[in-house]
Order: structure tokens, then C-alpha cells, then sequence
């Protein structure tokens, strides 16, 4: 729907350009804004504004690899980010440009300065953790009431999983976050580089993986809401909007999200400027603009995500800034792990895996 | 003499520049090392290096790493299944509809063209997404079988194989009528009607007699099915299951999670040398038809 309605947008935003209108493309994930401050930002600056989404990573990659997208601001995830700064695919933010540098959370961009040392190329746009999305009705029904719904044991334990197939489990479909929880699961260290004990993620996975209904990266919103699935290993904001559409439904399908005991990966989405964008005056406009506290507040509460904003959070509804799955607590917080990008060599043996499991060859 | 060479030029041009050129470009990738760069492979040509020093970097190691992991020939081998077994399905389902449409009457015709012709109004994703809402298990299919009390368990069809080859057959099927009415059209009805005088059944009639008489419909037909099907990568992504193994999706893979370009190029081009064999066939098909004819 979303998608739909951000081509619609971009469709829009295309027809009433005038033959000289200034214009910036934007690149940024499926459901990951308010639609209603696009045309906030076209109104405020006159600017058109041509919203693009994707759902992978990956294609964000491959596209500011080959070059001349198009694009003025992308958000790929910081580790992604670290790669693409090596390879030369972004230019460096102008911070005289960006009159609201200063709200950003210093708690936040210590964390992101992992990818991008000192931000010097990008800004977060929001942050959340990778969990398990519930639906509480129906796992109580197939395990029972003491189901273990906030462990991971919940999606890797084969015994759980041959129950849970009858309802329905979908996973994310990106080897980087499930490997790590993997990891987390069996005791080892969830951003392990070493090619041995990654390797010890496919027995666990390929055990399971009869159970896995399918790996997907957006369509387990629909599906949980619609109570076509009762697990997802999911983002934290993607399994809070299925709560939300199934609240508003009035299905009788309740979605709860849990991060889980044994850790969970923290990851952060970073709005960058790509090296050849077409407008990067309108770019760093765009980003200065999300930098506004009350704009950032406005996105976080419609798509339950926290931000890297720090005085957006007096403008947060009690539903974000209150919920420990959104904004977790410190002992939460503690339990959280992020990891690095995989060398090229390690790469390839991670995504043979996935195939591997995925496909059985 | 200027406009003979311009007539001969072009068709010439034509294939350099839409076909040897790129092909140039994807050899020469699939020669590289992958690298973190932009674009992100090794090396990039240089003029002060020169010809010789970018060549000599250059080498066939992904074309051995293809033959080392048995996951390439088991895409390829399966991509093969998947497309012959389309290929036939369209045949038995397209066949029937071209043979009503030449036997129809002659004021019908047009109208029931159209009819083939019309899906390709919509968006070709618009009507595999539709599969989608028709095949999954709480869709269309599921929920008029339920109601009408053939199944109490919805069917899965999504995400299988099955899923996959319903696609491709509703896909490809137009390809498949259309050479194939074309023959049947023009086939001489008084020679059916020879056959029955000579006493042949109204069946063996039309297996004698029609059938060897459409092959060369039926031979274009299978080939404009069977060579896109091969590579085809939207219908199994959205169709078929993550157990789908075909080219495509390895040759997505390759591009996107790896980012190894060389490696990716490297399985297209034997993709390429696959699709060379049935491209030439139907190369040689279309000539005799032609030669034929004259």
C-alpha cells in the first residue's frame, strides 16, 4: 500500500514539475516515513520531491555501486554504509548546510561513528533493533501459555519450530542479521568474522528451515497483521505497524514484538548523499529538513521507529518514546550488539550459505 | 553502391552495437576481480598502462570457480527443467486454443485475436501480482474451492514450483498461439478432407495430417517460450518458493548480495552459450520455413 501510494507520489511529484523546477530524489526503505511531510517539504521549500523505496540493502548497494542513480539522499544501514564510504560512493556532508545538526543524540551518533567515523558522510535517520514479532494469540495456542516468545529459541529450536510451522513463520531475508542471531543463540559472538564459526549457523538453520514458511524482508507486516503468519524474525518499527494495522483491522489479531534474552542486533539507517548526486544543495535541504525536531517526531510516531534525534523526543507521542521495544531500556540496551561488514571473501561464503539453506543446495 | 552498403551496413551495426559490444563488456567483466570500488571490480581499463598491461591482468578464474561449486550446474540443470516443462504445458494448452481459433468462423477471428492480444494492455508485473491474489492460501482459488466444499485444507500453490510454471504458461502463452495459428490458418482444409476420403479417421486425420503440417508453428512457438523462460527471474521471485533454484535468481544473487560482478558476468555468459544452441535452431527453423514458402 505504502508502495503504492509513495509511486503515486513520486508520480504526482513528476507531472507538476515544471520544465525548470528544482527537484530531489529521495531513496529510502518501504513504509520508513509520514506521507504527509513529503508534501510538507514540497509546500515548505519548494522543491519537488521524488520519493523512491526499496526493501533490500542490497539494491541500494549495487545501485550506488554501478553509479549515476540519480539519487540525492539514500538510507542504507551502517554497515552497508562503511563499504559504500570505502568504495568513494558518497560525498561528505556539508554541515554549514544543516542548520539543525545540532539536535542530533550524541548516544545514537557515538554508535554510528562505528561506520562512519566522526559522521562525516551521513546522519542516522532512525535506529531499531532485529527481533521476533509475535502473535500472541495464536503462539499460546500452538506452545502453550509459557511459550518462550522473548527467546530465540522460539524460531531456532526445531522442537518449537515443528509446531509453529502450522501457523506460519516468515524470516527476514538477509543472511547479515539472521546469521549474527544465530550466532547469538548458540553462544558465539554474533559479529564473528571467522568463516568457521559462521559456519556453524547452517546446521542450526538448515534444521529449522522445513518450518520456514518463507524469507522476506517486507512482507511479514502484511502477513502478521492479517494473521496469515504468527512468528516473523523482523525490524522492531515493521512488527510495531503490524500491531497497528491489526488494532485498526479490529481482526482480533494481537502482535506483540520481543527482543530477544540471548541479544539482539542494533542497527542504524543513515541518510548519506551519494558522490554524484544530480541536486546535493537540495540534498542536504531534504536532510536538514528530517533534522527538524518536530518533522523527525512526526516520522518516528508513524512508523514506530526510534530516531538519532534528540530534541525530537519531547515531540514523540508516549506510544514511541515509552515503549521499552522502541526506545529500550538500559538493561535492554546493554543486550544489544552491532556488527561489522563482512570482506569480500567472507561475503561469499556467508550468502552460499544462505542459498544453501534456503534452497537445500 | 552507397545505398547497398548502407543496406548491408545495418543489420550489421545493428548486432555490433546491440549485441557484441555489450557482450564485449560482460566478457571482459567476468575476466575481473571483484573489488571495493566503484564500480566494484578490478582492473579498470587505464590509457597510460595501456592495452597490454590491462589484458595481462585479466583472467578465466571465475569460469573455473563456476565448475568448483556444484550450486552453478544445479541452477542450470534445474533452470532446464523448469523451462522444457513450461515449454511443453504451453504447447498442450496453447495448441488446442490456436486449432479452435483457425477452425472458428472466419468473422470470429479477429475478435478472438484480440482476445490473445489483450492482456499484453496490462503490465506484465500487474498480471504476475495477480497470480498472486489468485494462488496464495487465503486467495481467489483457495476460497472458491473451500466454499464449494472440494477442499477443507486451502492448497498451497505459492512460493511452489507449480506456482512457477502457471506463470510462465499464462505468461508465454500468446507466443505460443500466435506462431502456431498462423500455420494452422493457412493449411489447406481439402487435405483433411483427402484424408478421411482415403479413409482415415477424423482423429488420425488430424494426427497424420494437421499435426506434422503445424511443426513449423509449433517449432517457433516452443523456441520464443523455451529461451525466455530459461532465464527468466521475475516470475520464480515472486512466484516460486525460496526452494526455486534457477539462473536467474543465482545470476541476482551473484550481483546483488555478493556484489561480485565478474562472477555474476561469468554465469551469464555461459547462460548465453547455453541459449546459443536453441537460438540457432530456431534460427535455422525459421529459415527452412521461409525457404520453403518461396
Amino acid at each position: 500500500m505504502t508502495f503504492k501510494t509513495a509511486t503515486l507520489t513520486a508520480i504526482v511529484a513528476l507531472s507538476t514539475s515544471a520544465a525548470f523546477a528544482e527537484e530531489v530524489r529521495v531513496y529510502n526503505w518501504s513504509d520508513y516515513i509520514d506521507e504527509e511531510l513529503l508534501t510538507k517539504f514540497e509546500t515548505e521549500t519548494g522543491i519537488d520531491l521524488i520519493y523512491d523505496v526499496f526493501d533490500s540493502n542490497e539494491v541500494l548497494e549495487t545501485k550506488m555501486l554501478a553509479g549515476g542513480a540519480g539519487y540525492d539522499v539514500v538510507v542504507p544501514s551502517g554497515t552497508f554504509l562503511q563499504r559504500q564510504v570505502q568504495a568513494g560512493a558518497f560525498q561528505k556532508l556539508d554541515t554549514a548546510q544543516l542548520s539543525n545538526i545540532g539536535n542530533v543524540w550524541d548516544v545514537i551518533s557515538s554508535r554510528t561513528a562505528k561506520y562512519d567515523p566522526d559522521n562525516a558522510y551521513s546522519i542516522n535517520y532512525m535506529w531499531g533493533t532485529t527481533g521476533l514479532g509475535i502473535n500472541t494469540g495464536k503462539v499460546a495456542e500452538v506452545l502453550g501459555d509459557d511459550a518462550p516468545v522473548n527467546s530465540l529459541a522460539l524460531v531456532f529450536d526445531p522442537a518449537n519450530m515443528e509446531k509453529l510451522a502450522s501457523c506460519g513463520v516468515h524470516f527476514l531475508d538477509a543472511p547479515a542479521e539472521i546469521i549474527p542471531a544465530v550466532l547469538a543463540y548458540i553462544g558465539e559472538d554474533p559479529d564473528s568474522q571467522d568463516a568457521d564459526v559462521i559456519a556453524k549457523a547452517e546446521p542450526v538453520l538448515s534444521a529449522i528451515r522445513p518450518y520456514v514458511q518463507k524469507f522476506h524482508s517486507s512482507e511479514y507486516i502484511n502477513a502478521l497483521a492479517n494473521g496469515d503468519i504468527c512468528v516473523a524474525i523482523g525490524w522492531s518499527g515493521d512488527v510495531l505497524q503490524a500491531r497497528d494495522r491489526a488494532a485498526e483491522a479490529e481482526n482480533g489479531v494481537d502482535i506483540a514484538y520481543y527482543a530477544p534474552t540471548e541479544g539482539a542486533l542494533m542497527w542504524f539507517d543513515q541518510m548519506a548523499v551519494p558522490v554524484d548526486a544530480p541536486n546535493p544543495e537540495a540534498a542536504h535541504k531534504f536532510i536538514n529538513f528530517i533534522l527538524d525536531a518536530e518533522n523527525m517526531a512526526a516520522a518516528s510516531n508513524y512508523v514506530y521507529y526510534a530516531n538519532g534525534n534528540k530534541a525530537s523526543q519531547e515531540h514523540l507521542v508516549e506510544d514511541v518514546i515509552g515503549d521499552t521495544a522502541i526506545y529500550p531500556d538500559e538493561a535492554t540496551l546493554q543486550n544489544l550488539y552491532t556488527t561489522s561488514p563482512y570482506a569480500q571473501k567472507l561475503q561469499r561464503k556467508v550468502t552460499r550459505l544462505w542459498t544453501k539453506v534456503k534452497s537445500g543446495t | 553502391m552507397m545505398r547497398r552498403f548502407l543496406l548491408i551496413a545495418t543489420p550489421y551495426f545493428w548486432l555490433l552495437a546491440l549485441f557484441l559490444v555489450p557482450f564485449a563488456i560482460v566478457f571482459k567483466i567476468s575476466l575481473s576481480d571483484a573489488a571495493i570500488a566503484r564500480p566494484p571490480y578490478m582492473p579498470q581499463f587505464d590509457w597510460a598502462e595501456g592495452i597490454r598491461a590491462f589484458i595481462s591482468q585479466l583472467d578465466f578464474e571465475n569460469f573455473v570457480f563456476l565448475t568448483e561449486d556444484d550450486l552453478y550446474w544445479k541452477a542450470y540443470l534445474s533452470s532446464l527443467k523448469i523451462a522444457l516443462i513450461s515449454t511443453v504445458l504451453t504447447l498442450l494448452v496453447g495448441f488446442p486454443m490456436a486449432y479452435g481459433m483457425a477452425r472458428a468462423p472466419t468473422e470470429w477471428r479477429p475478435t478472438l485475436m484480440m482476445l490473445i492480444i489483450l492482456p499484453f494492455w496490462t503490465s506484465f508485473l500487474i498480471r504476475v501480482y495477480a497470480w498472486m491474489g489468485i494462488l496464495s492460501n487465503e486467495g481467489y482459488l483457495n476460497s472458491v474451492l473451500m466454499w464449494l466444499g472440494v477442499i477443507n485444507e486451502p492448497l498451497v500453490i505459492l512460493n511452489t514450483n507449480i506456482a512457477v510454471y502457471i506463470g510462465i504458461v499464462y505468461t508465454y502463452l500468446p507466443f505460443m498461439i500466435l506462431p502456431i495459428y498462423s500455420t494452422l490458418e493457412r493449411l489447406d482444409g481439402s487435405l483433411n478432407e483427402a484424408a478421411e476420403d482415403l479413409g482415415c479417421s477424423r482423429f488420425s486425420a488430424f494426427w497424420l495430417v494437421t499435426v506434422p503440417l503445424s511443426r513449423p508453428g509449433i517449432a517457433a512457438g516452443s523456441f520464443l517460450v523455451f529461451i525466455p523462460a530459461l532465464g527468466e527471474f521475475v516470475i520464480p521471485s515472486l512466484l516460486g518458493g525460496s526452494g526455486t533454484l534457477m539462473i536467474g535468481k543465482v545470476l541476482w544473487e551473484e550481483f546483488f548480495s555478493n556484489r561480485d560482478w565478474p562472477v555474476a558476468s561469468a554465469v551469464a555468459i555461459i547462460l548465453l552459450l547455453i541459449l546459443v544452441i536453441p537460438i540457432v535452431l530456431f534460427q535455422r527453423n525459421q529459415q527452412k520455413q521461409q525457404e520453403a514458402e518461396q
